[in-house]
């Protein structure tokens, strides 16, 4: 008896030592210079105990889903691939805003994701050396503008598989109304004939002198500030005087921006502001999910966001926005010539394949994603579960998404007399400079901060960013 | 029989020590390994030197997230725990219902880090917003104070307990002594109650000087660093560099070491500080 407890303990001490060695084996590789053998000697790994899990050499498919909100659709494609095909399919998804970190960590793990999202240029500077070439698969064939994937020296690293747009949103009912005024101060007679920054200006100060007739509390809804809230200001209002700069100089990632179009941005954050429910002063704790509650309740009549806006409109409480009524209008800043302006269409979630995983796994994966944008199951799943605008030629018109702002930005984009303004906030420097331009804007609308400062600091700020991540 | 115990140490600290291990010893070695490194995922870097501590230093992010920390612990250690003393003296008096007061007063401390922020950004908020017409956001010093207001309702519960127990445990006999010898009630209490209660003192110290420092939960909900970076203390500064730049990880690491050494200093500084004034009851 007391030699069993002997053996035991004997055990266990052996299995730390065991732990710690290894832990310290595998910290000093990379010191030794070894670290590409040390890599090829983990991917070696990997598949080893793949085969002996799956047995049959089929490889597995771990995807880190990047969407909370489709989380459990996800989970039912895979189960139903899982049953046709065999192959293990496991879905993790990220909290909002938790990409980043949690691709950090899940990386870092044995069983890493095979699957993953990149956000863009940027993004795929940070994870080069897990994307593998997806240059020969047919995911990156069926795209029907190729421009759009994330290549760099003939490869391509990242294949979008979602579309989307943002504008601004606006509620046709209390547009309607106000057009049906008769001591209105503008002479268009609809929505549509709103093409430019002065008269959505008009128009919008116009509604607000005549708030109380139209039942709203504010034309726009809160200017949403507090943390993690920004985005819709730093990252997507942003993108269009950077659009026009980039246009303008034909470089879509310069290493330091003018800013030319600044006053632009001013013109429409200002209009945002003193037309809004919500005083300046106030917008330090508004969130983006009060702003969707606003313009869901009816009391402010615009607001700006994407087509994945839509859900939560759907489900807020109180909700009194119909679906025909919910509608996508071009951010207009005041540019020449934006009357042929569209709204913002993009991505910001480019596929890649884990370059580092098992080649079973990787083919599996492929055949996965591939499964999911051709079969007829896995398109279905994909417009009507997952509403996604897909940018893949293997979806026919009638399998597109049934959302009432998925279908405005299908609309827009078949419009050829417009141009679509693209996405190019990937080429933003860092987060970090997102962020210091959220806290700038914030420090403007409560009136701590002047215009000329937030532009100084701005472009201060790109070149700081682009730099020390060049670092 | 000595032996017999020692024969069974791995049986009985086995689960703790490779607990310990895992969950401390290593992350820690690594942690500081990877402060010398480039790298995205933490099995995957590149040696690069003392190259992320120069780069730690190269804005001023660090060191005012250092000093704004610094102002910060100050003001809530002194202000926790001469008023957790002061609630301690007045519920150790045989008032009705102390035992219902002491639970009041710890029961903020159950609460979270990140709710308590949320809960106490909307108050301020609305007071602010009554008053002087602006939110907690745009100035610094609201965001100061809010901390402090914050941290103060949190910890004074907690630290007022640790008081009371050793307030309990300071012998009546010394105190009747001092009181027959003449002594007023303030000659009692500084003479006898305080040296008597220093034990105490060194923990609560070290609790409040180390909590302060980490702050972490209460800053990121209360203020987030805003406006700008000026509320930003060093635990959420080392986070957003971690997190907020590409390839800046090894540098969050650097910052989180020189945090950690800094941390150290100065809670074993006052520890020996404090130990040395402690006297046999």
């Amino acid at each position: 008896m007391k030699r069993l407890k002997k053996w035991t303990a004997v055990t266990m001490l052996i299995a730390v030592l065991a732990c710690t060695l290894t832990a310290c084996s595998k910290e000093k590789k990379p010191e030794n210079g070894q670290q590409d053998t040390n890599q090829n000697d983990t991917a070696q790994n990997n598949s080893n105990t793949d085969n002996n899990q799956a047995a049959n050499g089929k490889g597995r498919v771990y995807y880190l889903n990047f969407k909370p909100e489709v989380a459990d659709v996800w989970e039912k494609i895979a189960a139903e691939y899982t049953k046709e095909t065999g192959v293990p399919v496991k879905v993790v998804t990220a909290a909002s805003g938790e990409y980043e970190k949690t691709l950090k960590s899940e990386m870092a793990k044995k069983e890493a994701p095979t699957l993953f999202h990149i956000n863009g240029p940027v993004g795929y500077q940070t994870w080069k050396d897990y994307t593998m070439d997806l240059k020969d698969t047919n995911l990156y064939s069926w795209l029907n503008t190729p421009d759009l994937a994330i290549s760099e020296d003939g490869g391509v690293f990242g294949v979008p598989f979602v579309v989307e747009g943002y504008g601004i949103i606006y509620n046709d009912d209390i547009m309607q109304k106000y057009f049906a005024l008769t001591d209105k101060a503008v002479d268009i007679t609809s929505v549509d004939q709103i093409n430019n920054f002065a008269t959505l200006k008009a128009v919008a100060e116009d509604m607000t002198a005549k708030k109380d007739q139209l039942g709203i509390k504010g034309v726009f809804a809160s200017t949403s500030f507090s943390a993690g809230n920004d985005w819709r200001w730093q990252t997507h209002l942003m993108n269009l005087p950077m659009y026009y700069e980039f246009k303008e100089s034909g470089n879509k990632n310069p290493d330091t921006i003018a800013f030319t179009y600044n006053e632009n941005f001013k013109n429409i954050f200002d209009l945002y502001l003193n037309n809004s429910l919500t005083a300046p002063e106030a917008l330090g704790s508004k969130s983006v999910d009060d702003s969707m509650g606003e313009f869901a309740r009816g009391e402010a009549a615009m607001v700006q966001n994407g087509n994945w806006g839509w859900s939560e409109v759907q489900k807020a409480e109180g909700n009194t926005v119909k679906e025909e009524n919910i509608k996508f209008l071009p951010i207009y800043i005041g540019v020449n010539g934006e009357e042929k302006q569209s709204i913002c269409i993009g991505t910001e979630n480019f596929l890649s394949v884990n370059s580092q995983a098992s080649a079973d796994d990787q083919k599996a994966s492929i055949a996965f994603m591939e499964w999911v944008f051709s079969s007829d199951k896995g398109k279905e799943f994909v417009s009507k579960d997952l509403g996604f605008i897909t940018p893949f030629t293997t979806f026919e018109d009638a399998e597109k998404p049934v959302d009432p702002l998925a279908r405005e930005v299908d609309r827009y984009m078949k419009n050829t007399d417009l141009y679509t303004v693209t996405w190019d906030f990937t080429a933003f420097p860092s987060q970090e400079f997102k962020n210091m331009l959220g806290a700038d804007l914030l420090s403007y609308a409560q009136g701590n901060l002047k215009w000329e400062e937030l532009v100084k600091n701005t472009s201060q700020n790109w070149a700081d960013e682009k730099e020390m991540s060049a670092q | 029989m000595q032996k017999t115990y020692k024969k069974y140490f791995p049986v009985f600290a086995l689960p703790t020590l490779i607990a310990f291990a895992i969950a401390f010893l290593v992350p820690f070695l690594m942690g500081i390994y990877l402060s010398f490194c480039k790298f995205t995922t933490v099995t995957n870097a590149k040696w690069v030197g003392i190259a992320n501590y120069t780069r730690a230093f190269s804005n001023r992010d660090f060191p005012s997230a250092l000093w704004f920390t610094v102002k910060f612990t100050v003001v809530s250690v002194i202000l926790i725990n001469i008023l957790a003393f002061l609630l301690a003296l007045l519920l150790t008096r045989k008032v009705k219902g102390t035992n219902v007061f002491r639970t009041i007063f710890f029961m903020p401390n159950l609460i979270g880090g990140i709710v308590l922020g949320y809960i106490w950004q909307l108050i301020i908020n609305s007071v602010l917003l009554a008053t002087v017409g602006a939110d907690i956001t745009s100035r610094a010093g609201y965001g100061f104070w809010g901390l402090v207001v914050l941290m103060c309702w949190q910890m004074i519960g907690y630290m007022m307990i640790i008081y009371i127990a050793g307030i309990q445990n300071v012998a009546p006999e010394l105190i009747e002594a001092a009181q027959i010898d003449g002594a007023t009630g303030w000659q009692v209490l500084t003479k006898v109650t305080i040296p008597m209660v220093m034990p105490s003192v060194t923990i609560c110290l070290f609790l409040t000087i180390s909590n302060s420092f980490k702050l972490f939960d209460q800053n990121l909900s209360l203020t987030a660093g805003l406006p700008g970076k000026q509320t930003q203390m060093m635990a959420l500064d080392i986070f957003n560099t971690f997190y907020g730049r590409n390839g800046w990880e090894g540098v969050g690491q650097a910052k989180a070491v020189i945090f950690f050494v800094i941390v150290g200093i100065i809670t074993f500084t006052q520890l020996w500080l404090t130990r040395r004034k402690e006297v046999e009851g």
